[in-house]
């Protein structure tokens, strides 16, 4: 039986997760993740044509209130976890390169 | 001299006839001396714990008012934000991390007083159901070292089982408080979605998430839940009081529920273990003498729980764990190439196994062209989930069923076969779909001496009738009173 997911689908799903497999990792997952769809196909077995769509168990409404300054956290705080910073920035590898609005 | 639970040892230490430093100082020691081999605890903060449990002492001495968890050692999980120590999730991905603000239910415990000894273990982004997705300690059973205590949950119920606290804080998608109380022999509730705040509780699957108690009695639990319910503004989906009032859970514990009509599904619990099945009659009967009605129903769509479950989960979390992305927080790889690696290569070196797979699995579920066979027929499945149960509770007071289809497994045996684990959760998930009450009380032991648990699921809000229910079950059994052979309790 042809599984479910082929690796090509799994590597596709990855770099949509942003997360760099190793070839072992993508045959490994491939399998498993072949075999937990197939069971959750089992959804199929009902007839869900009239039923609504479920999100969120609560009837939740939008919830308004004043726009007042508060207090915040703070830059110091803010940054305190960060891996790289740069003054008050969050440091990061270059984004655009040279030939970018060349 | 029984062993004292959370709101006795409160009550000592109110009347003055114990220190708060006293017990904080017992709990070290057991800590200190069983933790080594149980490994509930991820970080313990000592020397915070002895100042707040000083603090409370001089307070009752001074005739000042005191909280309701005034000077009870609780732990909590560690996906709860603190200001002190790290807030690690068990991740290596946070495992320097440290919150610049404290989770809303930290805020509550230390309002009422509690002294925090420590954030417990749990599987990493509470994704598992034993555990050993820890990527940074292993847990073990303290009524048998070669289990598992259970997950997400696991350090906080092993915490709580093996006397290393009085209670605990676990947090519930779909099992995670439940399960490990039933595998270690104590108490667990799951509240209705909305009941308490998540802010600063680190989102895994955001529509399930619920923080609850985990404790060694009913009349624990509902003082826990005192504390830590009600409406948050930082929390746009904790419920306000007018549309559900938080009632004193204490004040009618102890009343048995008249005219109780209590389901039983029988046909969803062929499933378990022969065992697991034997006690739960066993525990039926126990509400019968009491003057229970006990009514078998049916409820066609539970079996398909398992599968709607594991796409929701899922595809939230692969939104929520987006925003591990090296940039703000958390670990980020050394020396990336560009700033696709900023992501994609801190991430494969810092997520484990299991929420690698549950992000592939939910981004899969969401991508073009699956959504509607996958996430959309589950949401549908998940309306149908809850109309299974707007049914039932139109003619019973609350629904039993097994919390988990065996008791404790041995440490290793499921965890190479992500969809067996997920099987194992067939019981507590479709609490979570439709977002009511559950709770885990010990009913009974196997012929291995390991703990049976009962659930016990309610009407959404239905809190307190569902703590009374649990309660009957307690005043008349001694289950609850069995600790496990890591040493005699010496008091």
């Amino acid at each position: 039986m042809p599984e479910r997911i082929d690796r090509e689908q799994v590597t596709k799903v990855a770099k949509l997760s942003r997360l760099e497999l190793s070839e072992a990792e993508v045959a490994e997952f491939t399998g498993q993740l072949s075999a937990i769809l197939d069971y959750v196909e089992k959804m199929n077995e009902l007839d869900t044509t009239d039923i609504e769509p479920l999100a969120h168990c609560l009837p939740l409404s939008n919830v308004f209130r004043e726009d007042s300054v508060k207090e915040s956290l703070g830059t110091e705080k803010a940054l305190a976890n960060a891996p790289q910073r740069d003054g008050p920035f969050f440091k990061v590898p270059k984004i655009l390169d040279e030939s970018f609005g060349a | 001299m029984d062993e004292l639970s959370a709101r006795q040892l409160r009550e000592k230490i109110v009347a003055g006839e114990v220190r708060s430093a006293e017990a904080v100082a017992k709990v070290f020691e057991r800590i200190e001396k069983f933790d080594p081999e149980v490994g509930a605890y991820i970080s313990t903060y000592r020397d915070e714990a002895f100042e707040t449990a000083e603090d409370v002492d001089r307070r009752v001495s001074a005739g000042e008012a005191v909280g309701v968890l005034a000077g009870v050692p609780v732990a909590i999980k560690d996906n709860m934000c603190t200001t002190f120590g790290a807030t690690t999730c068990a991740s290596k991905i946070l495992e320097n991390f440290h919150s610049p603000y404290n989770a809303t239910v930290v805020e509550k415990l230390l309002a009422a007083d509690a002294v925090i000894v420590g954030k417990a273990n749990m599987d990493e982004f509470a994704m598992g159901s034993s555990t050993e997705n820890s990527a940074l300690k292993r847990t073990v059973n303290p009524w048998d070292a070669n289990r598992v205590p259970g997950g997400s949950s696991g350090g906080p119920a092993a915490a709580v089982a093996g006397r290393l606290c009085s209670a605990a804080l676990g947090s519930d998608t779909g099992g995670s408080i439940r399960q490990p109380a039933g595998f270690c022999g104590v108490v667990g509730l799951k509240p209705t979605y909305g009941r308490v705040s998540r802010f600063g509780l680190v989102a895994y699957g955001s529509s399930l998430d619920q923080i609850g108690p985990i404790t060694r009695t009913v009349d624990d639990c509902a003082l826990m839940l005192g504390v830590i319910a009600g409406h948050d503004p930082s929390d746009s989906t904790s419920v306000d009081e007018q549309t559900a009032h938080v009632p004193d859970y204490l004040e009618k514990l102890d009343q048995p529920v008249g005219n109780l009509k209590i389901a039983n599904v029988p046909k969803f619990n062929e499933g378990a273990d022969e065992q697991v099945r034997a006690a739960l009659d066993e525990a039926l009967d126990v509400y019968r003498q009491l003057g229970a009605e006990v009514l078998d129903i049916e409820m066609p769509h539970l079996d398909y729980a398992i599968a709607a479950y594991y796409v929701i989960a899922t595809a939230e979390a692969s939104s929520n764990l987006a925003r591990y992305d090296g940039v703000h927080y958390g670990h980020r790889t050394e020396r990336p190439r560009d700033y696709v690696e900023v992501y994609s290569k801190s991430r494969a070196e810092a997520f484990g196994k299991e929420v690698k797979r549950r992000i592939m699995l939910g981004t899969y579920a969401l991508s073009s062209g699956y959504y509607d066979a996958y996430y959309l027929k589950a949401l549908k499945v998940r309306n149908l989930i809850r109309n299974d149960f707007a049914d039932a509770f139109g003619e019973c007071n609350c629904i039993v069923m097994p919390v988990s289809p065996t008791t404790a497994f041995r440490l290793g045996d499921k965890i190479d076969d992500p969809l067996q684990m997920y099987l194992s959760d067939v019981y507590t998930i479709a609490a979570n779909l439709a977002g009511i009450p559950g709770i885990s009380i010990p009913c009974g032991f196997d012929d291995k001496g390991l703990p049976i648990g009962l659930q016990i699921l309610a009407p959404a809000f239905g809190e307190a009738e569902l703590l009374r229910i649990a309660r009957m079950f307690e005043a008349n059994t001694d289950w609850h009173k069995k600790a496990p052979p890591l040493e005699s309790v010496d008091n």
